[in-house]
């Protein structure tokens, strides 16, 4: 499974990325919007792990943006502002239901990629 | 002592305060006390003071009329009177110049003339007499053998001889009868005099004075001018008794004065002289039974004075109790909200800044977990390591705290997010969690077991969160209080009997509360913990946000047992 990290902390970032390479996801990490869009043009991936707020193009925008490049695209958003059902509330209203807010448990996330991944794509 | 207790308004016992929340509120006593005083004296003094005037005024007047009664009386009886006697005088005037003296000393004439006399004048004259100069009676027609007796130490005898008219005072006599002397000089040729006495009974006067009707024990009766009775009174003793109070001073006209009976009574006296007689005319009242009458209507008047001050006390007392009771009343709503925005906008103080503490934390912390869940993935996952449990204990300890802090963040963030209205389904299991996370470590440090009981059949409610979570908050906290290290916190969650909404029961094994207590313990302001910090706002609130949300809330308690804060929440708070 290919995964596609974008956040704009690189330490998380980076760490994240290779715990899962570790777990055996094939994961690039970016730390901007713009360089995620020139990364998906690039290489097609199952699921992108977004940050939600992040400097310059936000996380739901570039999910938008990602989309339009590839629609069979799968979308999991992290955040740390706001509580979960603050979160669930932002985003899971426009038609999301993969959240987790930081800090994760590493277990959640694969589980949450696994079962997305299994979906059939819309459309 | 008891009945005050029964009806002193509940504003009675409010201390004016300088402490915290009391210092709004002000001194109803006083005010009460202040009020009833002011109003009091506005609206009693001037009926004290008109009933008093009214009462001097009408005083007055009623003794004026009476004053004038008896001096009118006095004038009309002193004119029958006098007219009377100077009619009996003119008459014998008329007979001595009429008569040559020799015809009045013949026995014969004289009772013709006597005769005469009694067929004009009616009851009156007596007898007649000629007294020749040396005081002898020379003639004398009538009942009494009177014939050559000496009067010339008589009086009366020497009176007329230098007054040539004279009318005595009423005197015994020789006859031993009470009766009066009209006497008229008369020259004789040869330069002596001789005297024509006529003697009147005191019927007459008697009868005049009896015609009258006098009111307030009324007396009436002539006396001389040495205060001696010279007709029968009624109350003043008999004729020839001493009359008992001094003879009033001459005047000429009549006089009214005030004057004190023998008893130590006060009379009204009116007088008049007789001019050319001896006589006073007295007619003597006696105040009290005048003023019988007046009394009856100055016991009227204060009755109704009395009657009057009752009734305007009572509506004072009743109204102003009403007015400071209802501003009382006003007041602590007043006092009650402001500390309710005060205490909203400190909850959402405290709620933003734990949002933002959340906020900068949580990045920082999902680093360190990353960084944390890295290092035991490359000691687990690249099996040199992984039997090192030393190293692994130390990251499972790091990512463990991590979980806790993330945790307390997420609450925090859910806490703040809270504090805005938002009403959503929950259990209310899940709020009473909630909270513990938040007391942790105070539960812990103290070693207090909190244990929840919730029953099956329990349903979700929709509520609003962050209310509930407040309320539980400072029941939580209240029970902590109460408790002592070590102690027990039982949460009991069930469905309502009709399970349309849901109990939520908090029992504590701490001090308890005393009966007296337990009646104000949602009372703004109530607080037995006043010296330690306490505003006595915390359970009022809590007891303001369960209504607030539709619910009831009930406390039980028994000193030294513990306390029982009953929640009871509807279904949903639109119910």
């Amino acid at each position: 499974m290919r995964v596609l990290l974008v956040d704009d902390e690189v330490d998380l970032a980076s760490a994240l990325a290779e715990r899962l390479e570790m777990r055996g996801f094939e994961t690039d990490w970016v730390s901007a919007g713009a360089d995620a869009i020139k990364q998906v043009e690039g290489k097609k991936y199952d699921v992108a792990v977004l940050d939600v707020k992040m400097p310059g193009i936000s996380g739901l925008d570039l999910k938008a943006r990602l989309e339009q490049i590839d629609p069979g695209m799968k979308f999991i958003f992290l955040t740390g502002y706001g509580s979960e059902i603050d979160f669930k509330e932002l985003t899971c209203r426009a038609g999301e239901t993969a959240c987790l807010v930081k800090p994760i448990d590493i277990n959640d996330l694969i589980d949450m990629m696994n079962s997305l991944a299994e979906k059939p794509e819309r459309g | 002592m008891d009945l005050f207790n029964k009806i002193k308004p509940a504003f009675w016992n409010i201390r004016p305060r300088t402490s915290a929340a009391g210092r709004y509120l002000f001194n109803y006593r006083r005010i009460w006390k202040w009020s009833v005083f002011l109003i009091s004296i506005v609206a009693i003094l001037p009926l004290v003071f008109i009933t008093a005037l009214d009462y001097k005024v009408t005083e007055r007047a009623l003794e004026s009329e009476f004053r004038s009664q008896t001096a009118h009386m006095a004038s009309n009886t002193h004119l029958a009177m006098s007219f009377f006697l100077s009619e009996r005088k003119s008459a014998l005037n008329f007979i001595v110049h009429d008569n040559p003296p020799d015809a009045l000393n013949d026995e014969n004439r004289l009772v013709q003339v006597l005769k005469a006399l009694q067929k004009g004048f009616g009851e009156g004259f007596m007898d007649l007499g000629i007294i020749d100069s040396n005081g002898e009676q020379k003639t004398y027609v009538g009942p009494y053998s009177l014939q050559d007796k000496d009067y010339r130490e008589h009086p009366w005898f020497r009176m007329v001889v230098n007054q040539d008219v004279h009318i005595s005072d009423v005197f015994l006599g020789y006859r031993q009868v009470p009766h009066l002397i009209i006497a008229v000089k008369q020259s004789l040729p040869d330069g002596t005099f001789q005297v024509l006495r006529a003697s009147l009974g005191t019927g007459p006067f008697q009868e005049m004075q009896d015609k009258l009707s006098l009111a307030g024990m009324g007396d009436v009766f002539l006396i001389n001018k040495r205060g001696m009775l010279q007709t029968n009174s009624r109350y003043h003793g008999k004729v020839f008794d001493e009359m008992p109070f001094p003879v009033p001073d001459y005047d000429p006209h009549t006089q009214v004065i005030e004057g004190v009976g023998p008893q130590g009574e006060k009379l009204l006296i009116g007088y008049r002289f007789i001019e050319g007689t001896p006589f006073i005319l007295m007619i003597v009242k006696q105040k009290k039974v005048l003023l019988e009458s007046w009394r009856q209507a100055r016991m009227e008047l204060l009755l109704f004075l009395v009657f009057s001050v009752t009734l305007i006390l009572a509506v004072i007392l009743g109204s102003a109790t009403y007015m400071v009771r209802n501003m009382h009343l006003a007041d602590e709503k007043r006092l009650m909200s402001l500390h309710h925005i005060e205490y909203a906008n400190k909850m959402a103080s405290i709620g933003r800044m734990a949002a933002t503490v959340a906020h900068e934390i949580n990045n920082p912390l999902a680093i360190i977990n990353e960084k944390a869940g890295l290092i035991k993935d490359l000691f687990t996952i690249k099996q040199c390591y992984a039997a090192d449990a030393k190293l692994i204990g130390l990251v499972d300890a790091i990512l463990n705290a991590v979980r806790r802090a993330g945790k307390i963040t997420k609450q925090l963030l859910a806490f703040s997010r809270n504090l805005e209205a938002s009403v959503e389904t929950m259990h209310p299991e899940d709020v009473v969690r909630e909270v513990l996370v938040f007391l942790e470590k105070v539960t812990e440090m103290r070693g207090i077991s909190v244990k929840i009981y919730v029953a099956p059949q329990t349903k979700p409610i929709i509520s609003d969160r962050g209310k509930l979570q407040q309320i539980f908050l400072n029941i939580i906290n209240n029970a902590y209080a109460a408790m002592p290290d070590n102690g027990h916190l039982t949460i009991h969650i069930r469905p309502t009997y009709n399970e349309e909404g849901v109990i939520i029961r908090f029992c504590d094994d701490g001090c308890g509360i005393e009966k007296d207590d337990l009646n104000r313990i949602f009372e703004p302001f109530f607080s037995t913990k006043t010296s330690q910090g306490g505003t006595g706002l915390g359970l009022s609130i809590t007891y303001n946000l369960v209504h607030e949300i539709g619910g009831k809330i009930t406390v039980s308690s028994e000193p030294g047992e513990g306390t029982c804060f009953t929640i009871t929440l509807p279904a949903s708070i639109d119910s």
